[in-house]
């Protein structure tokens, strides 16, 4: 029982070059506004990863002091954290938020 | 539950020069759309200025206030 979880989210969003922390899942979000944040993230094509933090609690209040971000969904691009819904609905919206995911991704 | 009233005047208190609109989504005082206008908002970038409205409402908001839509306006951007 020495689970590090600290350890676990800064693999994670070292290892995918996008991560979202979200309820449920990308193909059953069980939020709206998580289910905002994918809605966004698959307009670009590009691979991400999705993390439940309803089925791991501990995981859960581990992100939120990881960002210093009370709300979930978090997104990460590129190691970063790039903020919550309302963040990336915005950032998308004035097109701040596809240049992030190019770069990232290697893709264009 | 959270009272929009003690949302208002929290953020209010951390942003005097705000000016707030709040709307109760649904009607059960757990889900609000928020606007807040504020000369603090200029030059810094969304995450930025969520983080300063977010401020006053530590220990709150992901807890008894669940949801909050924010959108942060500096003056020049709501004229």
């Amino acid at each position: 029982m020495d689970r590090n979880v600290m350890e676990e989210i800064k693999n994670e969003i070292a290892a995918n070059k996008i991560v979202i922390y979200m309820k449920g899942t990308k193909e059953m979000p069980r939020c709206g506004f998580s289910a905002a944040a994918v809605e966004v993230l698959r307009t670009y094509g590009v691979p991400f990863k999705d993390i439940n933090v309803l089925e791991d609690p501990e995981k859960w209040q581990a992100i939120k002091q990881h960002s210093d971000w009370p709300t979930i969904p978090q997104i990460y691009i590129g190691g970063e954290f790039v903020g919550g819904s309302d963040i990336v609905r915005e950032m998308h919206a004035k097109g701040e938020l596809e240049p992030i995911v190019r770069k990232a991704t290697g893709t264009s | 539950m959270f009272d929009a009233e003690e949302l208002r005047r929290r953020v209010a208190e951390a942003l005097p020069d705000s000016r707030i609109t709040i709307r109760d989504m649904v009607g059960d005082g757990d889900h609000y759309e928020m606007v807040v206008v504020s000369a603090a908002f200029e030059g810094k970038n969304t995450l930025e200025r969520h983080r300063l409205v977010y401020a006053p409402l530590k220990g709150v908001l992901g807890g008894s206030l669940h949801a909050l839509a924010l959108k942060t306006l500096a003056p020049s951007e709501a004229a």
